[in-house]
């Protein structure tokens, strides 16, 4: 994002956890209440990029561990003849996909909960800085006016 | 009915036109009529992203990894540049279209896999100020609203409005409608606040104003606040009680309880489809004031047409559930799935029946509703007994036109009020002046 720039600036989905980093632009007079809003922000969107990034990691491994056990079940290569990767159907992967949640299952519970409050903080909060620039702005119209 | 969230938006820019398209149009049939076309148009577009990897060109962005849309992209950008083709054009390209043939090769077979951010526009890698411009306010609006879904809602409204058995009032008609769109847009927005990084990992919805950073999280609140109000007020004083008091629990239904239950248990599929069934009954009710067997009916025959629909969606949507930590039956109880989505074809065909028992329609709809409903349950057995990718998809496709057709089977075979009135059983009235037709 460009140096002069006075918006926060979002960027392509993440590799790995497939969530748009943001870049918060930090203004010089920062009020106290800004910084606790886009501190939170921050905090935030490492944790969200922490667990996705871990996560789907765990999704492909687990996948790859899953086809590679399951082909080797079967007696099959990972890769055939012509040297394309061999795949399982849509109902093998099933038995997979399952599995995967189930065992995931009390891991996202407990993010959901992280998520849900930390939404709800970061919402107010900007509430409260908008609310706060507003009364700010109309005092300045109200100076600029006497 | 609220169920049917689960399509995506086109574009921006085809949205409007169809809105506004829907809402000229007068009376409940060609609202039927203009419903199914609509469906169909937006469906096939949809379902193609979703179950083959083939994307249409989008006006946002392009998802695709083959050589035509990358040569329409180029000639999108040839346009835009005076200078020639870059090099960087002809490498992107080329790195996107070995990106894909990577991609499609990885993919199981039958399954869809995780898109790679590699395959995306090339606008779409690029970093985006984050700052509100009001001329993509309405689009952004549109999207967040889930605008078609909406009016799809407001569409089984107004069926349960014309299938009440009392004279049309325009007026209730249009307020009913308006207070009902409101209500779905405020419940849409909320729930896309509820899930930005779950919309992020899914396919699906990751093109959502909320992922992109196009909205901010408060104006998105502002919005559904100012949108459920008035439209929760519109339903309370300008319809009836009752009807405002079925909106704002189908509202809190959505947002407060399918929504979070959604990574929680598979039972929110019967609360959706509990979601889904309200809208006719809030049409039934601002029409007559009251809750009827017949309100029942119609929200009885929209709770069963859930389960086939949504039943073989998922079950196209198995991996990016399973990552995403959705618990849907499709993925956890797949058995359960295709039994229940069977149990309420052959449920549809009872509803159907129950209908003219109820002096809501005559006994010609049963009967000219066999077929469709039949050609569903066929469909229904199908996946049932396959458990396979396309009969998932034809059950699917099927429900898109089945439920359109029923309603308007349904309407044309309306007990009709003036037969009703000779029998000396009209119902309870409305608040309104109604100017009633009579007899000399």
């Amino acid at each position: 994002p460009p140096a002069h720039s006075h918006s926060d600036w979002i960027g392509p989905p993440d590799k790995h956890s497939n969530l748009r980093p943001v870049i918060f632009y930090v203004p010089p007079e920062e009020s106290a209440l800004e910084r606790r809003l886009r501190e939170a922000r921050q905090e935030a969107q490492a944790s969200n990029q922490r667990f996705w990034a871990r996560h789907n990691r765990a999704f492909r491994q687990e996948k790859e561990e899953f086809i590679y056990s399951r082909l080797k079940a079967k007696g099959l290569e990972m890769r055939d003849e012509s040297g394309q990767k061999a795949t399982l159907n849509a109902e093998e992967m099933a038995d997979f996909y399952k599995d995967f949640l189930s065992k995931n299952l009390k891991k996202h519970l407990q993010y959901n909960r992280d998520w849900y409050k930390r939404n709800f903080r970061i919402t107010f909060l900007m509430g409260q800085v908008a609310l706060v620039r507003a009364l700010r702005w109309l005092r300045r119209r109200k100076k600029n006016v006497e | 009915g609220l169920f049917v969230w689960r399509l995506r938006n086109a574009g921006a820019r085809q949205i409007p036109c169809r809105f506004v398209h829907l809402y000229h149009v007068a009376s409940n049939r060609l609202i039927t009529f203009q419903y199914f076309n609509f469906l169909k148009r937006m469906y096939v577009t949809q379902c193609n992203k979703d179950l083959s990897q083939r994307a249409k060109p989008k006006p946002d962005s392009i998802v695709s990894p083959f050589h035509e849309l990358q040569q329409l992209d180029q000639e999108k950008k040839d346009v835009h540049r005076i200078s020639s083709v870059s090099p960087v054009h002809q490498s992107w390209s080329e790195m996107s279209s070995r990106n894909g043939l990577r991609e499609m090769k990885s993919a199981s077979e039958t399954e869809d896999s995780v898109i790679p951010v590699g395959a995306e526009s090339k606008e779409d890698r690029q970093w985006k100020e984050m700052k509100l411009r009001l001329d993509d306010l309405p689009g952004i609006l549109a999207r967040l609203s889930k605008i078609k879904l909406t009016a799809l809602v407001v569409s089984t409204a107004s069926a349960g409005f014309a299938m009440a058995p009392v004279p049309f009032e325009l007026t209730c008609f249009l307020l009913a409608s308006l207070g009902t769109g409101l209500a779905s847009c405020a419940a849409n927005s909320i729930n896309q606040f509820f899930e930005v990084p779950f919309d992020s990992n899914m396919n699906r919805t990751k093109n959502r104003p909320l992922v992109r950073g196009q909205i901010s999280p408060l104006l998105a609140v502002c919005f559904a606040a100012s949108c459920g109000i008035p439209g929760i007020a519109l339903l309370t004083l300008g319809v009836n009680p009752l009807t405002g008091a079925l909106g704002a629990f189908n509202i809190f239904l959505y947002t407060c309880c399918y929504t979070p239950l959604k990574r929680m248990s598979i039972a929110n599929t019967w609360v959706g489809a509990v979601v889904g069934a309200i809208p006719p009954i809030m049409g039934w009710t601002a029409a007559t004031g009251s809750l009827d067997a017949g309100a029942l009916l119609l929200g009885g025959i929209l709770y069963s047409w859930q389960f086939p629909h949504f039943n073989a969606l998922s079950w196209g949507l198995r991996e990016d559930y399973s990552r995403g930590g959705y618990c849907m039956m499709s993925v956890t109880h797949p058995g359960l799935c295709r039994r229940v989505a069977l149990r309420h074809c052959l449920a549809l065909i009872g509803l159907s029946t129950v209908a003219p028992v109820l002096n809501i329609t005559t006994w010609t709809f049963p009967v000219i509703s066999l077929p469709i409903n039949l050609y569903i349950s066929y469909l229904g057995f199908r996946f049932y007994r396959d458990a396979d990718r396309s009969s998932s998809r034809k059950l699917f496709f099927c429900s898109l036109w089945h439920l359109p057709m029923l309603l308007l089977v349904m309407f044309t075979c309306k007990k009709s009020v003036l037969e009703k009135e000779d029998k000396g059983d009209l119902p309870g009235g409305s608040h309104e002046m109604a100017m009633e037709i009579r007899l000399p």
